[in-house]
């Protein structure tokens, strides 16, 4: 990294507040197009939340957060894990049917579920790593089709061991024993809920990520494979392996996924377990441009327009996915906007060479020749 | 990033030694044939009466259709160099647009619409990534995301208020016509009820390929065949490949590689919004939310399995059609039928690890792995129908493990092209 300009941080601020601006702009164009009241939909939308919401928005954003962190592993080293709902849906599977069980005490049965997961989790991405090595199938396609997979087998398994309750439709797992429940913390003052005790788990995920990818030798090494291969092979990098551990990892992460919402809110697997924060976590590890803390506020930010969405219907009469729309419109215009800002950067300081080299050597002698 | 991908350096094979010429037409029939012919012998052995019938085969085309029609799309964008992972929502934004217009201007305007929506969604991404030289994967992924939106928040707004209608599906739709062949399907039908070994499956593929057939599959094998023409035998599809394998080299013939791409990606999205037609106009008759079911990506791997060729895309799509269709029908009889191949075809890739190749581990491998399944086979009547949905995927998974080292993408795929460059 170079050191510390004025402008590059102000041109890296820029771009995702342009690109908020630019996805206003859109939806109130497209809302205007079809016809709906559009200040009604941005009133919604931009209305202070309540102390409830807040608290809901930063357990969705803790959620989203960890997912986030699985993809940004592989995307660091331009692997594309796009398997990260099948593996946390896995995963969480086995972690509340290990966690039901109740085989060891409270807090105890916390961390072991902890691990079990991560396992799992890497086991199911450890299908894809290998077949990325081995065979040389790509990672993008099979790991979507392991996400189907997913869906069929732990739909099976769940059957074979689904807890029953009487006058209810749900199946799900045997739920959690009292004292492995995590009843979470007050952080919000005037709100009934509670934040997740395992927003901890996000935080610790965050840091260790940060130490990982920037201060180790395989940190390094991810980084170096992604941004050059052929440099990265070179210089004695084992990329077969750095697949294989990379990928694991991805999915050992996104193990993690459903653990605040295991032993938060939902105490067991079952058929209404959330679902689609694998593909959530992909627009926002992009949105947040695979850094710890861009990640944090892309997070945030998502969580922020999805809870705010549930009152669109009411309030606006527009269908909340509209959401989508927004999510999407973001993602595509700080994609852009930071395009256009690193060629801008780079035509700058070419002309920053440029001149330097100019005042160097007065008289060119060589003209039209390229390098 | 770049979408690309890492090349990990797991060995590749190089072409297969070309000892004279290519595969002709009539190889690809003597596969087909042979194909039929081990279903046929299976469908004799387990007495499973589904595994070949001209129900099943229909079925399969039905469900072919819009992930072939997906795949080609990808086949237009990958072959001037531009990764399509957004085809899931392109495909999306078809089964809206096919809806609406159907709804308003009847059936024939549904595929106009179809075709509309998918351009949309194809103009999107071109702009994004050929325009503005945007990372193809993070395009295609934010399309997918918008495509979900924009036809869900759509039809909350247009559909609601029709009679018939809701918030997450329009009215039923306006067929189109149907066609089939009078004579010859019942000729065929009668073959195919007489239960000769062999002579009554082909009778039942053959019918099933002149009976009510939808005017929009009829156009799909025209779009295949004007595809593989306009590609691989035209000046144009030359100089559009030309893009995806190195675009510097075309610039410097003279090509306008920007206006390639772009025209490719546009021609992309167009045919997955026609597969997205097909889903809500044909298929269905009628637009439901999450429709598509993912067959956007899975035309990719159609894609993808079929080596980034007509031929073989074709080849792909079909498989999954197949088994997604007798996964369907009767799901669990059929499958469990094919644990018996399955189990077969180990042991005897075992045998010819151990014989030919001399690699004991993995021939004792795949031989126990064979023993396993058939002993699934024997000691059960029926797989779980959570299983079997998730036959299509496996199945395609498997053959991408065994075929993945012979493919050869485009070689410039996924990478972000600037004009003047390249150096």
């Amino acid at each position: 990294m170079t050191a510390f300009e004025p402008r590059r941080l102000l041109l890296s601020v820029a771009a995702p507040l342009l690109a908020l601006l630019v996805a206003f702009l859109v939806t109130s164009l497209v809302l205007s197009a079809v016809g709906d009241p559009v200040m009604d939909v941005w009133k919604t939308l931009l209305a202070k939340p309540r102390p409830r919401q807040l608290v809901q928005m930063i357990n969705a954003a803790s959620v989203l957060y960890i997912s986030a962190i699985a993809v940004a592993i592989g995307f660091r080293m331009n692997l594309f894990n796009i398997g990260v709902d099948g593996q946390y849906r896995v995963a969480a599977f086995a972690g509340a049917l290990f966690a039901g069980q109740a085989w060891l005490p409270g807090f105890l049965n916390v961390l072991l579920t902890l691990v079990v997961a991560m396992v799992a989790g890497g086991l199911w991405a450890g299908i894809a790593a290998y077949l990325k090595v081995k065979r040389g199938v790509s990672e993008v396609i099979s790991t979507i089709m392991l996400n189907a997979i997913a869906t069929g087998v732990v739909q099976w398994m769940l059957l074979k061991v689904a807890d029953r309750r009487e006058g209810s439709n749900a199946i799900g797992t045997k739920r959690i024993p009292e004292s492995s429940q995590l009843e979470g913390f007050q952080l919000i003052p005037g709100a009934q809920n509670r934040v997740y005790t395992l927003i901890l788990l996000s935080v610790l995920v965050g840091l260790l990520y940060w130490f990982i990818i920037n201060k180790t030798r395989f940190g390094f090494d991810l980084r170096a494979t992604g941004q050059s291969e052929t440099a990265a092979v070179a210089s004695g990098v084992k990329v077969p392996r750095m697949v294989m551990t990379a990928m694991i990892a991805s999915g050992a992460v996104a193990g993690l996924i459903g653990m605040p919402l295991l032993f938060g809110q939902d105490h067991n697997y079952g058929t209404t377990f959330q679902a689609g924060l694998g593909f959530a976590g992909i627009g926002i590890a992009l949105l947040g441009r695979n850094h710890p803390v861009g990640i944090a506020i892309a997070s945030l930010l998502w969580a922020f327009l999805d809870q705010q969405s549930n009152a669109l219907q009411i309030n606006a009469g527009v269908a909340a996915e509209l959401v989508n729309i927004i999510q999407g419109v973001i993602l595509f215009a700080v994609v852009i906007a930071y395009e256009l800002i690193r060629r801008a950067d780079l035509r700058l300081e070419q002309q920053k060479v440029a001149r330097e080299l100019a005042a160097q050597r007065p008289a060119p002698t060589t003209e039209g020749a390229s390098a | 990033m770049s979408a690309a991908g890492l090349d990990v350096g797991a060995e590749r094979l190089d072409a297969p030694p070309r000892t004279g010429r290519r595969l002709q037409w009539w190889h690809w029939l003597v596969i087909a044939l042979a194909g039929l012919f081990v279903l046929s012998v299976l469908e004799a052995v387990t007495g499973a009466n589904d595994i070949v019938s001209s129900g099943a085969i229909a079925a399969a085309f039905g469900l072919a259709v819009p992930i072939a029609l997906a795949g080609l799309g990808g086949l237009w964008s990958e072959r001037a160099g531009v990764v399509n992972i957004g085809l899931e929502g392109m495909m999306i934004l078809g089964t809206w647009g096919a809806a609406f217009a159907a709804v308003h201007w009847g059936a024939w305007a549904g595929i106009i619409g179809g075709i509309v929506g998918g351009l949309i969604g194809g103009l999107i991404h071109a702009i994004a990534t050929v325009t503005f030289g945007v990372d193809h994967i993070v395009s295609g992924v934010a399309l997918n995301i918008i495509g979900l939106g924009v036809a869900k928040y759509l039809s909350a707004r247009f559909f609601a208020n029709l009679p018939g209608g809701g918030p997450t599906q329009s009215p039923s739709l306006p067929d189109l016509p149907r066609l089939t062949i009078g004579g010859l399907s019942d000729g065929l039908k009668s073959v195919e009820d007489d239960n000769i070994f062999f002579v009554s499956q082909i009778a039942a593929v053959l019918r099933a390929l002149c009976t009510d057939l939808s005017v929009l599959t009829l156009l799909a094998v025209v779009l295949f065949v004007a595809t593989w023409w306009v590609l691989w035998r035209t000046a144009f599809g030359l100089r559009l490949r030309s893009c995806g394998e190195s675009p510097v080299a075309a610039e410097s013939l003279g090509v306008n590689v920007i206006r390639y791409k772009f025209l490719a990606v546009l021609m992309s999205g167009a045919l997955a919004g026609l597969g997205g037609a097909f889903l809500s106009l044909v298929a269905a008759g009628i637009y439901r939310d999450g429709q598509t079911g993912g067959r956007g990506y899975i035309g990719l791997a159609a894609m993808i399995f079929g080596n980034w060729r007509p031929g073989g895309l074709l080849a792909g799509s079909t498989l999954f059609g197949y088994t997604d269709a007798i996964q369907l029908r009767a799901g669990t009889q059929t499958v469990h039928a094919f644990l018996l191949f399955v189990a077969v075809v180990l042991v005897a890739v075992g045998l010819w690890q151990v014989i030919r190749n001399h690699r004991l581990v993995q021939g004792i491998g795949a031989i126990i792995m064979g023993a396993l399944v058939a002993v699934w086979y024997f000691t059960t009547d029926a797989v779980a129908g959570e299983l079997t949905s998730t036959m299509p995927y496996v199945t395609t998974l498997l053959v991408l493990v065994f075929a993945s080292q012979r493919l050869r993408m485009p070689a410039a795929d996924g990478q972000v092209y600037r004009k003047g460059e390249g150096h």
